[in-house]
């Protein structure tokens, strides 16, 4: 029997993780599929542990996915959003830290708009600590949901061509898939207008593009990310409706790929501005998918997590 | 370490035999009947029991494999994580005789577990516990209604169980610890 654990208590990124961790959570995360499936959709691992879910940016898929993973393992789960404060960040997170210690909380699941968020958490609290997303650096558990909706789909990881779509500056999510996908073999390229592909991306073994009907020909799939609408303002590109006209994944433009190319977006979606909606309903989507395993992909991290022996675990 | 045989191929055929057909009597036949093996071997034994009662009764006798991990009441003790796996019951258990199926009866803690998975599937109007080896030592009020072979161990000893489907060969032995400790 395969001994393959996590080494770390806390899912902080994919960053240096390794092929064997990915796949123990991409194949945990199947057994609670299936317990999805069932007319009792509960199961009790995570019995008696208190779960926090600190949100301090608006996110309602990522928290609700969060929170039913939680309920699902039988954890009693407080949830805390706030859309930013006029506290210094760094002062709120300590405080908030704190404040977990004396409520003796076992796992926190944190959102938080600054880089590196969960890792100064992971190292003041004494609970579990999961990224759920800080600043433009990771989002560990979209790129593993990601990652098993594409091995669903296509079998394997291993070789599959896979294009990252749109915004990679400030993509978290991006940043999670890059380490992730690499770790598991796959061939990654990314294709975005030069001003939000991040210069020297390069080295971390991802080909770029510029062009979508150059990369379209030759991938499996493409993952398309959201264009936050006030990137605009920023300069990042002249409008919407050019930006559509050049990277917006549409029909036409994947028409042109020899095979039936998998359209992937973490959401919520702008229609018809960066994914059009003929092609995010089609048979060829599986953003619905990618919705629906997220949480069984959140319950794997968590019950792994959480019923990881303490003493035993690396910190 | 002193390894002996107790139950050989010939034994254990002929053992699967008496269990399924014992199963069938107390049932008085196959009808509404279930089979659902306890991941590893438990799902082994069930196939071959319900090959047997499929043989013996000329219908098809469904059978389904329960992991039991997420129900374990050692679950954060151990040390090491017990790997996951699926459970696979592609019927519907509500109303249906369930013979639960495992390799062997100990503690009795597995089919705690086990009871606590399958009421979570459905409502099952009867469930009865099949077990090829009762080696003793129960620490939860549990009893076997179908057992291959009663075999009274010390808790220095060890059961080991193999199956042709994994092990290459049908075999059940008494391990004695003590021996290796001379």
């Amino acid at each position: 029997m395969s001994a393959v654990k996590l080494r770390n208590r806390h899912l902080l990124g994919l960053e240096g993780m390794s092929k064997e961790e990915v796949n123990l959570i991409l194949d945990t995360a199947v057994s609670f599929k299936e317990v999805l499936e069932r007319p009792i959709k509960k199961v009790p691992p995570l019995q008696g542990k208190t779960i926090v879910n600190l949100f301090f940016e608006p996110s309602t898929r990522t928290r609700i996915s969060f929170e039913l993973a939680e309920r699902r393992l039988s954890a009693d789960v407080v949830s805390f959003a706030t859309a930013g404060s006029s506290v210094s960040k760094g002062e709120t997170l300590k405080d908030t830290a704190r404040n977990i210690e004396a409520m003796k909380i076992d796992m926190v699941v944190i959102r938080h708009s600054a880089a590196g968020a969960a890792h100064f958490l992971s190292r003041v609290v004494a609970a579990n600590v999961i990224n759920a997303g800080d600043g433009a650096h990771e989002h560990p558990t979209q790129a593993l949901l990601d990652m098993f909706t594409l091995r669903e789909k296509h079998g394997s990881l291993e070789g599959l061509k896979v294009c990252i779509v749109g915004d990679i500056l400030h993509s978290r999510v991006a940043r999670s898939n890059i380490f992730g996908l690499k770790t598991m073999g796959a061939d990654v390229s990314l294709c975005g207008p030069a001003t939000l592909i991040p210069r020297g991306i390069e080295k971390l073994g991802v080909k770029v593009y510029h062009d979508l009907e150059e990369v379209v020909p030759h991938v499996d799939a493409l993952n398309v990310l959201r264009i936050q609408l006030e990137r605009q303002k920023g300069g990042f590109f002249p409008s919407l409706r050019e930006y559509h006209r050049f990277f917006g994944v549409t029909k036409d433009k994947v028409a042109r790929a020899s095979k039936p190319i998998t359209i992937m977006h973490p959401g919520p979606i702008n229609r018809d501005v960066e994914l059009s909606a003929d092609l995010a309903d089609s048979e060829h989507s599986v953003i619905l998918q990618q919705v629906t395993n997220g949480v069984a992909i959140r319950m794997a991290v968590l019950y792994l997590l959480g019923t990881m022996n303490q003493e035993n675990a690396r910190v | 370490m002193k390894k002996t045989k107790i139950i050989d191929g010939a034994g254990f055929k002929r053992t699967v035999d008496r269990l399924a057909h014992e199963v069938v009597e107390k049932n008085k036949g196959a009808e509404n009947l279930v089979l659902v093996g306890i991941r590893t071997r438990g799902e082994y034994l069930a196939r071959r029991i319900a090959k047997k009662i499929e043989e013996r009764e000329g219908k098809e006798i469904p059978v389904g494999i329960l992991d039991i991990t997420l129900y374990r009441d050692d679950l954060r003790a151990r040390l090491d994580q017990p790997q996951l796996k699926s459970t696979e019951i592609l019927f519907d258990i509500t109303g249906k005789i369930v013979v639960l199926v495992d390799d062997v009866l100990f503690t009795g803690r597995t089919i705690r577990a086990a009871l606590n998975a399958l009421m979570d599937l459905g409502r099952p109007s009867l469930i009865q516990l099949l077990v090829l080896i009762d080696r003793g030592h129960r620490e939860l009020p549990v009893k076997a209604d179908f057992a291959g072979k009663n075999v009274p161990t010390s808790l220095k000893q060890e059961i080991t169980v193999n199956m042709m489907e994994i092990d290459r060969e049908d075999a059940v032995f008494l391990i004695d610890r003590e021996e290796a400790q001379l």
